[in-house]
């Protein structure tokens, strides 16, 4: 193994237990998928619990700004040299249409921009196709630490 | 139409639960924890679509739906391990769209958490014909 893909696995390891100690996203079933120098991808699988339509079965798009917060967040630590705190300034979500019921939705976020104190963020949610998005978001992360 | 029994099962997840002056309530739950010591920012928009969609759907005639078509949120303080309070207000209810703030406080509602602006699809039945 590189130490290029050490350093990979180690970080790999890190946003699992990161993400594994987090209530919400145990509460949502939220987990870690994929990532990159400056993205991240989480899935959440279907469960009758995120419903917000019984008579479709169709889940709320609150879990799935949910999703989204949490990858964009990820992102952004991505893309950080070293571990800053953070905290979500403003996140919009369009809901492009609903998720399948039944399908796992994937949450995909890259952080375009980080400057010393702001981070910018974008990405999307699908439910099998990346080419046809349930949801986009864009948004800003604050480093709550920076001068 | 009685909202109250309409409050989906991802509401229950959240455990959010309405009060009779038509804002909403998120008892402070373990579950709802993000960073340590704060709320999931994602619990609280949860919590923001739902009472904008509750909303939206009282100002309604039996039989009519409302589906968000975007959201933005702000942030505007950290969500604190408490009981946080829900209440949204119509801007414009128009025949296709709802334009419609929600907001979000836990202490005092002088002091917000989250702020957002909802967009919302509105499908209302066809009116009888005479």
């Amino acid at each position: 193994m590189s130490g290029a893909d050490a350093a990979d696995q180690r970080q790999k390891a890190f946003i699992g237990r990161f993400l594994a100690h987090v209530p919400h996203l145990a509460a949502l079933g939220i987990r870690y998928r994929a990532h990159g120098p400056d993205w991240a991808e989480l899935e959440m699988p279907y469960a009758p619990h995120l419903v917000a339509y019984p008579e479709t079965g169709v889940i709320a798009s609150g879990a799935i700004f949910s999703l989204m917060d949490t990858a964009s967040g990820l992102a952004v630590v991505m893309r950080m040299a070293e571990l800053q705190p953070h905290a979500t300034l403003d996140l919009r979500c369009d809901y492009l249409r609903p998720a399948e019921p039944g399908r796992t939705v994937v949450g995909r976020a890259e952080c375009l921009k980080l400057t010393r104190r702001i981070a910018f963020v974008r990405g999307i949610a699908h439910d099998g196709d990346p080419d046809h998005p349930v949801a986009h978001v864009a948004g800003t992360f604050m480093l709550t630490a920076a001068a | 139409m009685t909202v109250l029994s309409d409050l989906p099962p991802y509401a229950a997840t959240l455990g959010i639960v309405p009060n009779p002056d038509g804002s909403l309530t998120m008892p402070f739950a373990p579950s709802l924890i993000g960073a340590p010591g704060r709320i999931h920012g994602g619990a609280l928009a949860g919590l923001l679509e739902l009472a904008a969609l509750r909303a939206v759907l009282e100002a309604l005639e039996p039989g009519a739906t409302a589906k968000p078509i975007n959201v933005t949120v702000d942030y505007l303080r950290e969500g604190r391990m408490e009981d946080t309070h829900a209440r949204a207000t119509i801007t414009r209810l128009g025949r296709r769209v709802a334009n419609v703030r929600a907001e979000a406080w836990q202490d005092s509602p002088d002091r917000l958490v989250v702020a957002a602006r909802l967009n919302i699809l509105v499908d209302r039945p066809a009116p009888a014909v005479p």
